[in-house]
């Protein structure tokens, strides 16, 4: 049972759907109550296999046949769609207009490959603690947009296991959005926009009004991470090019001539220090002046074009849009998809998130270890039982009120293993269940 | 429903059950939510005529927005049309016989509704043209009558509370509309999710608060709502009437009509046509024929050996109706991704281009996009170049695009970036053409201006050809023709 490496091979794959990954409790997040709703019978499931190979339709009675199906393909990583009016596995049998998706979480996702306009340290597929900083900004925003505008409480947030982080809303209301709400909903959010060849890419508001409600609300938070991210951390305005770029942001009728001379002469400044030019700017102008307000307005877009979240809103639009597992293993990485808490977001470091092999590892530890301790160990391997045996009582309420094999990635981590503990995802497990009742 | 009563309709309240409720004052409004069926007797000829003259006005609006008319014209044609065919006074004209216009109207939407509820794609036009008529009537209604008519229909959303409004007020005040607005609504935000997608409403805990010259937005809303669900419950129920030997051959009659009427789709019958080019042919097309949206998505192809999904959609149909035919789009694509690995091109591109051809999936036959949806569906992400560039380009981008793609001179490009300014988008595009066709100012596409993609590069194309026949005195056959 040594499997060492990080590696994904199909084995180590078919060893973390078997005894690792917890489909009780994506069960009961899917199904809102105990027993198959169909919420989780007509819910579409769809496999990546080795190769590329990709299984649309997919859909299963209970938790135990999810888990006999994942275990004898071995997929690389799924995926879920909507419940849809039949069972997707009838899809063929059905009338075409007997199969429409009807329910569906609300989703969003959000990518590190929109940031890169914008960061300096990474780009493409490549993500590291600095870039996070982004994703930690646009969760908050995110996160807090979502509990008190849209009044919804059963939020999930999921690490996608490379670069980004995915946003489940399971409230009754979020479920049964149209697409055209949720399109409301993605381009309500939906604040940078239009493409490559726009410089400007901030126009929520004409002139200097204030800011329209839904982004006002956040300025005060993002002029709070733009400084040590932007200016200082990602020092997006150093050189001549930056200048340029901070140059091409501000109103061309707000009386700019005098800060391109300061940054011609003086190339070498750094970010912040164009920025508190601007600052002065503002000041000689006078706030209460017209253009005085206009650069005001522009430093405000400008903070917006660099921190506002990036969420790819295709994936939001629609109900059958298909989208990653939670606990899934990115294919690439290896990590695991694990929950995040949204309020310890800035803690957060994907360098950190533990890998198949790294898991398995710990679970070949501990059973090395339940064997040492007596006989007691060795009947409760592996699996199922081994997490019911190490749970604490605390924990062991919140199961009982999703049903039983309630379990969770923090209970099988030996104690002086800290890689998952500081996730600790298991205490908020209960508020993404929503109640039917 | 038409079945329903032994009354004849100009009994004047005197009937028993059901009808009597209606018949007394039969339509004490003006608007209608056709929230009720209408009962009573109709005649066949009736049937067919009231649904003809709506079928009209509905085929206008339609064709109105296909043709691109501005609200402001769409509303004056609109309206125009229904004073001639379906008529509607407001109750303080004497002379009309408003019992009988309303009748009419009334009786004509629900027949209407029968023969549009059958799939979903006839459904979805329906409502929409209809919600377009029910907006024009709405706003030319008499303010009095209309606040009449909103208090009947009892809509369930509230005004805000004195709590609500102190603890919201500067945020309803940066609103466009609250200016002047003591009175603010509220409702669940699902009831408006226009107005949540432009920002035109405070949102608090699910609730959308706005100032209540938002209220038509709202009652539009749920008159669409409501239609969309009473058009689902007839499909339903529509199988009953099939007993009718005298009235399924007419509502069959109707639904054609209308989707014979409008299809304004340019480039299905072009594509036809057009045919043989090759995939080789593509890169000197662009540089001679190709409208600055497209050019500019063929030339980052060319730079970056790829392109995002929404471009290769936009340039793949463009290329499409062009005349590429599905063997030379592979060979195109397959040649110009030249990055990645065969095996990599037939997993993840293959697939799609054959869908945009209609040999996949549901294989529908799609259209090229038209000029509104490429300004429309502009790109939101940085890696993105679909869209219409006159609004995407930072103005420098967008002069140094045209002076080194389309020779644009400097005298002209002030009058261009006049027009984009102006958000006059199309109108810069036929600018261009002519410039680059060495056409004289104001004489368009053959006095047409630029409304599709395609049309710009049939158009440059065709006076290519007549060119080059009228030089040669005679008629050579063009490479790509």
């Amino acid at each position: 049972m040594a499997i060492l490496d990080d590696g994904l091979s199909p084995e180590a794959m078919l060893a973390f759907y078997q005894r690792l990954y917890p489909f009780k409790s994506i069960f009961h997040w899917l199904n809102h109550e105990p027993a198959p709703s169909r919420l989780f019978v007509n819910r579409e499931f769809a496999f990546t296999l080795q190769g590329d190979v990709y299984l649309r339709y997919n859909s299963f009675a209970n938790a135990d046949e999810l888990k006999k199906q994942v275990c004898t393909l071995n997929p690389t990583r799924f995926e879920i769609g909507p419940m849809y009016s039949a069972r997707p596995r009838d899809k063929k049998t059905v009338r075409p207009a007997a199969f429409k998706p009807l329910q569906r979480e609300l989703v969003f996702d959000i990518d590190m490959t929109d940031y890169d306009s914008v960061r300096r340290c990474c780009s493409e597929a490549n993500i590291c603690s600095r870039c996070w900083v982004f994703i930690a900004a646009a969760v908050k925003v995110l996160d807090c947009s979502i509990r008190d505008q849209f009044g919804y409480k059963h939020l999930l947030w999921v690490y996608s296991g490379r670069r980004g982080i995915h946003l489940w809303v399971s409230d009754q209301e979020a479920m049964e959005l149209t697409d055209e709400e949720r399109r409301a909903i993605a381009n309500y959010l939906t604040v940078v926009g239009g493409g490559k060849e726009t410089k400007k890419k901030v126009n929520v508001r004409q002139g200097s009004k204030p800011l329209p409600p839904g982004i006002g609300e956040f300025i005060n938070l993002l002029q709070g991470v733009f400084p040590p991210l932007i200016l200082q951390d990602q020092d997006s305005f150093a050189g001549e090019a930056g200048a340029e770029e901070l140059l091409a942001l501000l109103p061309a009728n707000a009386q700019t001539e005098p800060l391109r001379k300061k940054w011609t002469a003086n190339p070498d400044k750094s970010s912040e220090e164009k920025w508190d030019d601007i600052r002065n700017q503002v000041k000689i102008l006078g706030k209460a002046t017209a253009s005085g307000k206009l650069l005001l307005a522009a430093m405000e877009d400008i903070v917006l074009q660099y921190t506002w979240p990036r969420i790819d809103a295709e994936v939001s639009k629609h109900r059958n849009h298909l989208l990653k597992a939670p606990f899934c293993v990115h294919p690439k990485t290896g990590r695991v998809c694990v929950p995040v808490d949204p309020t310890r977001i800035d803690e957060f470091d994907p360098a950190t998130v533990p890998t198949v092999g790294q898991l398995l590892k710990e679970v070949d530890e501990a059973m090395v270890i339940n064997n040492e301790d007596g006989a007691e160990g060795a009947q409760h391997l592996p699996g199922k039982s081994l997490f019911s045996q190490h749970r604490s009582p605390r924990k062991a309420v919140s199961s009982h009120e999703l049903g039983e094999g309630m379990f969770s990635l923090h209970d099988l981590q030996p104690s002086e293993s800290r890689s998952m503990s500081a996730y600790a995802f298991t205490d908020r497990l209960p508020a993404f269940f929503p109640s039917r009742r | 429903m038409f079945k329903s009563s032994s009354n004849t309709r100009d009994d004047g309240g005197s009937s028993t059950g059901e009808v009597s409720r209606y018949s007394t004052l039969k339509y004490p409004h003006r608007l209608n939510f056709y929230d009720k069926p209408p009962l009573g007797d109709v005649t066949i000829e009736e049937f067919e005529l009231f649904a003809i003259d709506r079928l009209r006005v509905l085929g206008e609006i339609e064709s109105s927005w296909a043709r691109n008319r501005p609200p402001e014209e769409l509303k004056k044609i609109v309206v125009e049309q229904y004073t001639k065919y379906v008529p509607l006074d407001s109750n303080t004209a004497k002379s009309a016989d408003l019992g009988e216009q309303r009748r009419k109207d009334h009786i004509g939407h629900f027949v209407l509704r029968l023969a549009f509820c059958r799939s979903e794609e006839l459904r979805r036009r329906f409502v929409k043209a209809e919600t377009a008529l029910f907006r024009v009537r709405y706003g030319n209604d008499d303010a009095l009558e209309r606040r009449e008519f909103l208090k009947s229909m009892m809509f369930d959303w509230s005004e805000m509370t004195e709590e609500e409004g102190t603890s919201l007020r500067d945020k309803l005040n940066t609103l466009e509309k609250s200016a002047d607005s003591n009175v603010f609504l509220k409702a669940r935000w699902t009831r408006i999710p226009d107005l949540v997608e432009k920002r035109r409403v405070v949102l608090k805990g699910g609730w959308a608060y706005m100032p209540v010259a938002e209220e038509s937005a709202l009652v539009f809303n749920e008159f669409q709502k409501t239609l969309e669900r009473a058009l689902e419950a007839t499909a339903k129920a529509l199988p009953r009437l099939d007993e009718d030997a005298r009235i399924v051959p007419l509502l069959n009659n109707l639904s054609q009509g209308f989707l014979s009427g409008a299809n304004f789709d340019w480039g299905s019958s072009a594509a036809s046509t057009a045919g043989g080019l090759t995939a080789d042919m593509i890169d000197e097309m662009a540089r001679k024929h190709f409208p600055l949206c497209m050019r500019y998505q063929h030339e980052e192809l060319r730079k970056r050996k790829h392109l995002p999904h929404f471009s290769r959609l936009e340039y793949g149909l463009f290329l499409k109706v062009l005349g590429l035919p599905i063997e030379e789009a592979l060979i195109f694509w397959r040649k110009s991704f030249s990055k990645i690995t065969d095996d990599k091109f037939n997993k993840e591109y293959k697939y799609n281009i054959r869908h945009s051809f209609g040999l996949e999936g549901k294989r529908a036959n799609y259209p090229a996009k038209t000029c509104m949806q490429v300004i429309m569906e502009r790109g939101q992400k940085d890696m993105e170049c679909h869209g219409c560039p006159f609004v995407t380009f930072a103005p420098e981008n967008l002069q140094t695009a045209l002076m080194s793609m389309y020779n644009v001179g400097s005298q002209d490009m002030g009058e261009i970036s006049h027009l984009v300014k102006g958000q006059h988008y199309h109108v810069a595009c036929t600018r261009v053409w002519e410039i680059s066709h060495g056409v004289k100012k104001g004489a368009g596409l053959d006095g047409e201006s630029v409304t599709h993609p395609n049309l710009y590069a049939a158009k440059s194309r065709e006076l290519e050809k007549a060119r080059v026949k009228g030089e040669s005195g005679e008629d050579v056959v063009m490479a790509e023709g």
